[in-house]
């Protein structure tokens, strides 16, 4: 017989950080000092005997830091197929790719498209403008009629968050989440992560910044998570209105100053700034923004000298950062883009290769 | 599980690949030495050094070859294991190419090893060398040097170890897993 509890005496449900323990209970202090990574991180490896099994990507919220780093290193692998003469391998061979853009997206797609190409795979293209999207179809049903025509992966971007999650749920074939509202975009912080790596050797024991509208975005998110566990420290950076202070459950501090962490950071990841936001008074000016929070050769003066420049694209020149800051040697913006095929490539034949329970 | 070769035979089977191999190579052209991850690779190396000491004038390229991309039975049953880089940074274009595996049973992994090499371009001649032919093959494929000849039934198949990555050498005769 089950013992009822009254529901005063319940146990409220309980945010914890990755110290563990009740956050809630916690001075700031207490909270900041639990923020510091351990002082002998340890680099995560995935170990030979390592066997993907997942048939979605939906976030880097479910992945165990082995999965993470077995995907960084599948990564790895596929950089080499892109500098061969003939830069395909059949592993999708006869496989159906369906690319479901109900957001605009242009580099995100085509890094898809190209990966998916490079692994033999056929693809279905299906963008937001003209098409039976406008027509008053529900995303469901727009997605249930391209299953019904044998599809092997589904890339889904959607607006709203939670979208490929649902789908997840609805189709048999595998999903990946290419962002969906401001929930995550995992591809995006696995090159970012595949980045770093491969520029400083290493994750853990570094110190990252993410710069810009952290609120809304997913690439700041899947960022965070991603790196918390792999053993790196995270700080973002923003004015109050774009950085939420509630941010720092997920296991990152909080600067409102770029100029404060400049000198601590060894990369900086540059968020876009989003001009549809501009309506909302979140910031005053796009002038003041970047002078605030704009990377300039004379703040990167200020920096570590091999810190790395990030920036998930499209650049905003002059606002984000500086052209020369863009196209110097700490830049490693282009790298990214060259790294998010190898990160697609691989995803795409992880969840094509995952088990099916 | 069976021991059928010890550390000594291992070499002595070695021993008689390398004899066939040098017998044929080519002095008047291009070789290349491609092994077939993971054991083929470590036979391929041994083979490559003891080139180097031998034949000190022979200019011989080295590569590894992973054909998990390339094989006919990439399918859901077995998740996704991580897949190692191929590292051929030279042309194979007009080379001898000496492909290398440690066993050849079905002859599926020659055909994509085959599918692989041919997307680095165009060799010359490939040839086919492994450590043990234990018969039961289903493709048209046949090696053209051999350490040792040794049937084995199906349902059972043969192991290499080696010291590079297994710490001690020795063929085993172990029963497939249904």
């Amino acid at each position: 017989m089950t013992k009822k509890v009254p529901i005063s005496s319940r146990k409220k449900h309980k945010i914890t950080d990755f110290v563990g323990g009740d956050v809630s209970e916690r001075t700031t202090t207490q909270r900041i000092a639990a923020l510091v990574p351990n002082p002998s991180p340890v680099e995560v490896t995935s170990g030979d005997d390592f066997v993907w099994t997942r048939k979605d990507l939906l976030g880097l919220d479910q992945l165990s830091p082995q999965e993470i780093v077995h995907i960084l290193d599948t990564a790895e692998t596929f950089r080499e197929v892109s500098t061969r003469s003939i830069k395909k391998v059949p592993a999708l061979r006869g496989k159906v790719v369906a690319l479901l853009f109900f957001e605009d997206s242009t580099r995100t797609r085509m890094s898809f498209e190209l990966a998916a190409s490079r692994m033999s795979a056929d693809t279905l293209l299906l963008t937001s403008k003209g098409s039976s999207i406008s027509k008053g179809e529900t995303t469901l049903d727009t997605i249930k009629n391209i299953e019904a025509m044998g599809v092997d992966v589904f890339v889904i971007r959607h607006g709203e968050s939670g979208a490929a999650q649902m789908v997840a749920k609805q189709v048999t074939g595998s999903v990946i989440n290419a962002g969906d509202g401001s929930h995550e975009h995992p591809t995006q912080a696995l090159l970012d992560i595949f980045t770093i790596r491969q520029r400083l050797g290493r994750l853990a024991g570094l110190k990252v910044a993410i710069v810009g509208d952290i609120a809304h975005s997913r690439v700041a998110r899947s960022n965070i998570l991603g790196l918390r566990k792999l053993g790196a420290e995270v700080v973002v950076v923003g004015p109050p209105t774009l950085v939420p202070n509630k941010i720092t459950a997920m296991g990152c501090s909080v600067s409102h100053s770029l100029d404060e962490v400049l000198g601590e950071v060894d990369a900086i990841n540059m968020l876009r700034i989003q001009f549809e936001r501009f309506g909302g008074g979140l910031f005053p000016s796009l002038a003041e923004y970047s002078k605030l929070f704009g990377m300039t050769s004379a703040r990167l003066k200020r920096c570590k000298k091999d810190v790395l420049i990030m920036h998930p694209g499209p650049i905003n020149r002059g606002v984000e950062l500086t052209s020369e800051v863009a196209d110097g040697p700490n830049s490693c913006i282009l790298q990214q883009v060259t790294n998010g095929l190898a990160v697609r490539m691989a995803v795409l034949y992880l969840v094509s290769q995952g088990k099916i329970d | 599980m069976k021991q059928i070769l010890t550390a000594e035979q291992i070499d002595s089977t070695l021993e008689r690949l390398y004899k066939a191999v040098t017998s044929q190579i080519p002095e008047d052209m291009p070789v290349a030495v491609v092994g077939i991850r993971t054991r083929g690779e470590t036979i391929a190396r041994r083979i490559v050094e003891r080139l180097a000491k031998d034949k000190p004038k022979l200019h011989v390229d080295f590569g590894i070859l992973d054909i998990t991309f390339y094989r006919d039975d990439l399918s859901r049953k077995r998740g996704a294991p991580l897949v190692r880089a191929t590292e051929i940074d030279f042309d194979i274009d007009g080379k001898w190419v000496l492909l290398i595996d440690d066993v050849l049973h079905t002859g599926r992994s020659i055909r994509a090893a085959l599918d692989a090499l041919s997307d680095f371009g165009r060799a010359e001649i490939i040839r086919l060398g492994v450590l043990i032919d234990r018969g039961g093959h289903e493709l048209p494929i046949a090696a053209d040097f051999v350490g040792k000849k040794r049937s084995v039934p199906t349902g059972q198949r043969i192991q290499i170890r080696l010291k590079e990555n297994d710490d001690k050498e020795g063929a085993y005769i172990i029963k497939e897993e249904a």
